[in-house]
């Protein structure tokens, strides 16, 4: 994304706040003429000084009074327009901030799982901060010095125009200087922001798995690794911000070279008497005046060119394409579906094929078990079923819906999962278990935490149902596993997906779940991905799969019969030692 | 505040860049000071004599002195620019690991997203605030005073005023950052909470899109993220005060010198021209102080985020090492032990006792939330007893170094976590010198071949977290890494529970096969632990009944139960 495509876009989040920008111009306006002003009155006050026993007092006085009150309104309007500033500000990086996390719930997967989570959240944290540092010091440099500006190009004009078109056609010189060093240090910030992202993945990698870190003495190469990172973000850093920040002292050489050549051409045509030596005192003073904007805008210059790279990351996942979604018409009243995955194939890289040509018919009501080593794509299966994944070739269809056709929404409600990764968002125990249902009463709560088995030691947490689940530690594996399985219990979806979905539970408990399972999948479809064997003999189909294709299917005693690598498996799972 | 100045060690190295840069800003801005003194010679001798040549002569000194603003002023920003980053740099690192330095129970307390919050977000606003001080913020007093002492040269009885607006400036300009700073520092936790729900929900994409749950995820964030800019929007409020409280006393100060000076101007004390030098000495602090307010909001963030950061650096990470001279003559011994996470909050373990010889297979088995992960989280001092004692080789944990201590130890915890990297930089994690033979070695007793297999060989990718491999690919790579480490005590926490049964009973006979290894092998499965020389069975964080297979079969209620409930379902059609 260039840099003008950034700006422009950055320009339609300033639309909503148009009235209120204009009332602060309308202050800038009013802050620069009576800044403007106040030295002329102060210099009427010293004229009513002649000398000696020759002062005005009352003059003086009445000339004061207007000062103060010139100050008072000026004080007033700066704060006013500050505090606009300030809202405008914060409104759109609020606006930002909200469009990209909302955006990152409807990005495909792919995008989530192929990018360090650490670098997106640097984005929506980081990169918005700096762009509202940027933003918020551009507004307020930007409108008080166009104002400046203008002002004083008024008062030149009044007093000789001619010099003030010179000064007029010389100053956007600096600008040019600036936007040629603006162009070339882009670059650098860009790199400065990319491998601040790269530290950024890595810290909340080594952080999140700190105690792994430790457990493996591993400190020391860990923070050699990262200073071999922040190296690198310590250079990308010192370049950006030295090399930008040599905007602002060439623009203000330039600056400098433009009173120097009106200095020239005013004074050689005062001595032809072209202008007189009081006009041209007062010509460069506002001369001095004029190009003080142009050195305080190329002065925040480093904090805005941060800011576009930032907003232009930022940007970056905001436009993220959404998942495709299928059309409202064709959402289906799911119960207990019929699933027909006709001659689908799928893989994650296109090196690398993985599922290849794959039929299956799953009726109303069946119990699917995949079996199949570690590593076989069981999980990809039920990736592509919630449609998590998008199929490259065939279609999986839902009561005979294409699921591409019908809504996500429609299509995922009908499904109730509890994944091998147990996921649980900070919250209370009680918010966690209402997850897929915010409406749930007390009862049905407790009603669902009893079907998972998880009442009993939930009763025993310090605060029951309102104990907040921390970040890291506080519950065992197993305690977050069967509060994954109560927050399925509660939602009762018309089919269901467990995989492995109590890996981690002891087997008494799990047997209890096993049943409370068998209740809630009665007439249902479901797919069970499992190890214990129990779970798989009673399935009506069983899918053993083999390197991301499916070698066998049947049920127990036909695959048993057929003496396979089921069997091979199922032995090996009986095996007393 | 005082925090603060525990951060500025790390400018030391930078003493001369600290001194230079702001030295040639100030050179600069006095040679800034000439122009018009010699655009008041092309006046007075140029123009009023008629000589052309002076003024030609006097421009060229203008450009002269442009050229020599411009040198001093890029080495100005280039010192500032390096204090600042090297500054910034030395700190994140300190920081990274001082983080990595914290035990397990502080670090819980603490929390994941705030630490990586003050790592990334704090240091850079610290480092915009150290760099815009160097660069302006000390040239600001410097032409305060400066201004203020020109102003006594003119007349010292009108020049009074300037000793009551400079300490009232002075307070303003503190206030408003020592204010400020506090109510930023809200501001960050506030960006610390929607940074914990944006990883959060990047983590748990797949479960808030089956749940259909992104609208109240989208609900939580905004409510976090509308908290955020209402704490920002009063931070700018203060911070908005800071312009016009300064115009307001700096140009009421101009009115109290023409009002006094017309007077004194009057009795013939003054001059004119000596009322408006005072002016405009008073003008000149008022600009600077524009200046200055535009970066308020920059130096008092960095106020707040500089506090944070040396919060964080203040917090004592290690475990102290305790002298103690018993020894025992096992290779794990607990004695009595008890563990509660938090005070006085309910035990997780309670009254353990057990003594485990060299080379042993110890199985740790028992219920969901009954302590087995607590149990061996003892073993490393991962956390530290709460009453009791653990010996590991003879010896209290606690009088080990604890990095000497886990180098005894390899653990493959019940979470497979696995970095960013190829296989090979996961499996040589805690032996970084290993040979291909030594991890190939490791791969195979893991059962792991085929994973190296499917990913291209030891050098083929794993994305963060192993997000690209299987739940029991993980598992299996996480234990080749602890099998490499060559330790000799091995602790499996659950780490074969993706595994199937056949992989499962392989894993578990190559590990046996290990010569002069103590195993600790946690499970759910009787199965698993079953061939142990020694089983602890959990209850509750009790002891349900320590012993063999056969013996805890036969008196231990618990474990009978736990044998059962699984070989009645899996053995009966044999």
């Amino acid at each position: 994304m260039s840099n003008m495509a950034v700006v422009k876009k950055l320009l339609k989040y300033l639309k909503g706040s148009r009235r209120y920008l204009l009332l602060s111009l309308v202050l800038a306006a009013i802050t620069v003429a009576l800044t403007l002003l106040i030295p002329i009155l102060t210099g009427v006050a010293v004229d009513y000084m002649i000398g000696q026993g020759n002062v005005d007092i009352p003059g003086v006085v009445r000339i004061l009074l207007i000062i103060t009150v010139a100050v008072a309104v000026t004080a007033v309007a700066q704060w006013i327009m500050n505090i606009i500033n300030n809202s405008v500000t914060y409104s759109i990086v609020q606006k930002v901030r909200s469009e990209a996390f909302e955006n990152l719930q409807s990005v495909s997967l792919s995008y989530i799982d192929s990018h360090p989570s650490g670098d997106i959240v640097n984005r929506v944290i980081s990169d918005v901060d700096q762009f509202s540092e940027g933003l918020l010091m551009g507004l307020t440099q930007v409108f008080s010095s166009a104002m400046t500006i203008v002002g004083t190009l008024a008062f030149m004009v009044y007093i000789n125009w001619k010099i003030a078109l010179v000064v007029l056609l010389v100053t956007p010189l600096s600008f040019v200087v600036a936007a040629f060093i603006a162009k070339r240090t882009y670059s650098m910030f860009k790199l400065r922001s990319e491998t601040q992202g790269e530290a950024t993945a890595y810290i909340d990698e080594m952080i999140t798995g700190k105690n792994i870190v430790a457990a493996f003495s591993c400190e020391e190469a860990v923070g050699a690794r990262f200073d071999e990172i922040n190296e690198r973000l310590n250079k990308a850093t010192l370049d950006a911000v030295f090399y930008s920040s040599i905007t602002n002292p060439a623009t203000r050489f330039v600056n400098s070279l433009v009173y120097a050549l009106v200095g020239l051409t005013g004074a050689i045509s005062a001595v032809s008497g072209g202008i007189s030596v009081g006009a041209l005192s007062s010509f460069l003073s506002y001369a001095n005046q004029y190009t003080k904007p142009f050195n305080e805008i190329s002065g925040v210059v480093t904090e805005l060119q941060n800011a576009i790279v930032c907003a232009g990351r930022i940007l970056h996942v905001i436009e993220q394409p959404r998942e495709a979604d299928g059309s409202e018409e064709n959402s289906i009243d799911l119960d207990r579906g019929e699933v027909n995955i006709k001659d689908v194939s799928f893989s994650y890289s296109k090196e690398k094929k993985l599922i290849e040509h794959l039929n299956l018919k799953i009726k109303k009501g069946q119990r699917v078990a995949i079996v199949g080593p570690t590593g076989c794509g069981k999980t990809t299966l039920i990736n592509l079923l919630m449609r998590f994944y998008d199929v490259d070739k065939g279609e999986i269809c839902l009561e005979g819906v294409n699921i591409n056709h019908m809504p996500r929404r429609n299509l995922r409600e009908g499904y109730g999962m509890v994944l091998q990764e147990t996921w649980l968002r900070g919250g209370t125990v009680k918010e966690n278990i209402a997850f897929g249902k915010s409406d749930a009463t007390d009862e049905e709560i407790i009603e669902a935490a009893k079907k998972a088995y998880a009442h009993s030691f939930i009763k025993r947490l310090p605060k029951g149902y309102d104990t907040v689940i921390s970040e890291n530690g506080g519950l065992s594996q197993g305690q977050k596993q069967l509060l994954c399985i109560a927050r399925l219990m509660l939602i009762n979806p018309a089919m269901l997906i467990l995989d492995e979905a109590t890996s981690s539970i002891d087997t008494r408990t799990e047997l209890k779940i096993q049943k409370a399972f068998a209740t809630l999948m009665e007439g249902k479809t479901s797919f069970i991905v499992a190890h214990r064997l129990s779970t798989i003999r009673e399935a009506d189909v069983i899918l053993v799969m083999k390197d991301g294709s499916i070698v066998e299917m049947g049920n127990h005693e036909e695959l048993m019969a057929k003496g396979g690598f089921y069997k091979e498996l199922y032995n090996a799972g009986l095996n007393k030692e | 505040m005082i925090d603060l100045k525990k951060l500025f060690v790390y400018l030391k190295n930078y003493k001369k860049e600290c001194v230079l840069g702001p030295a040639f800003k100030l050179l600069e801005a006095l040679f800034e000071l000439f122009v018009p003194l010699v655009m008041a010679s092309v006046i007075d001798r140029g123009i009023n004599n008629a000589d052309n040549m002076h003024i030609w002569k006097m421009i060229g000194v203008m450009i002269l002195l442009g050229v020599i603003g411009l040198v001093c002023s890029i080495t100005a920003q280039y010192f500032c620019a390096v204090a600042a980053v090297g500054f910034s740099g030395k700190i994140r690192s300190v920081l990274f690991k001082h983080i990595q330095s914290l035990d397990f129970k502080t670090a819980d307390k603490i929390g994941t997203s705030t630490l990586i919050t003050r790592i990334t977000s704090d240091l850079n606003q610290l480092q915009n605030g150290v760099n815009l001080v160097l660069r302006l913020f000390l040239r600001s007093p410097f032409i305060v005073f400066g201004a203020a002492i020109m102003a006594f040269t003119v007349d010292v009885k009108a020049s009074l005023i300037f000793l009551a607006t400079i300490p009232l400036l002075s307070v303003i300009v503190f206030a408003v950052i020592l204010g400020g700073a506090p109510v930023y520092k809200k501001v960050q936790s506030a960006l610390d909470n929607i940074l914990k729900i944006t990883r959060e929900n990047l983590t748990g994409a797949r479960v808030i899109r089956a749940f259909g749950a992104e609208g109240a995820e989208i609900e939580r964030f905004n409510r976090g993220n509308s908290t955020l800019k209402s704490k920002q929007l009063f931070a700018g409020r203060i911070t908005a005060l800071m312009n016009p409280l300064t115009y307001v006393v700096v140009n009421l100060s101009v009115v109290y010198i023409l009002y006094s000076g017309a007077i004194r101007v009057n009795t013939g004390n003054l001059t004119q021209g000596e009322v408006v030098a005072l002016v405009n000495y008073m003008s000149q602090i008022l600009i600077e102080l524009v200046k200055l307010a535009n970066l308020i909001i920059t130096v008092t963030k960095a106020v707040a985020c500089g506090n944070r950061i040396a919060d964080v650096l203040a917090i004592e990470g290690g475990m102290e090492t305790a002298h103690s001279t018993d020894t025992v003559t096992s290779a794990v011994e607990f004695k009595n032990v008890s563990l509660s996470y938090n005070e006085n909050g309910e035990k997780s373990l309670d009254n353990i006792s057990f003594a485990v010889t060299e080379g042993m297979s110890v199985g740790v088995i028992g219920v969901t939330g009954s302590g087995k992960s607590s149990l061996v989280n003892l073993i490393p001092r991962f956390y530290d007893v709460t009453e009791g004692e653990v010996f590991v080789m003879g010896k209290n944990v606690k009088s080990y170094p604890v990095k000497a201590l886990r180098k005894l130890i390899a653990i493959v915890p019940q979470k497979a976590q696995l970095f960013k990297g190829t296989i090979r930089s996961n499996v040589t994690f805690g032996k970084r010198d290993a040979t291909d033979e030594e991890i190939n070695r490791a791969i195979a007793i893991a059962q792991a071949e085929d994973v190296v297999l499917a990913k291209g060989g030891l050098d083929g990718e794993v994305a963060q977290m192993g997000r690209n491999l299987s739940g029991g690919q993980r598992q299996r790579l996480t234990i080749a890494r602890a099998i490499l480490t060559g330790a000799k005590i091995l602790v499996l926490d659950d780490s074969a529970s993706a595994l199937d049964y056949k992989t499962d009973f392989s894993l578990r006979r190559a590990i046996s096969k290990i010569e002069g290894v103590t195993t600790f092998i946690v499970s759910q499965r009787a199965s698993s632990v079953m061939n142990c020389d020694m089983i602890i069975t959990l209850e509750d964080g009790t002891v349900a009944g320590i012993g063999t297979h056969k013996e805890l079969l036969e008196k231990c209620e618990v474990y009978s139960e736990i044998y059962y409930s699984q070989y009645e379902r899996s053995g009966d059609n044999e």
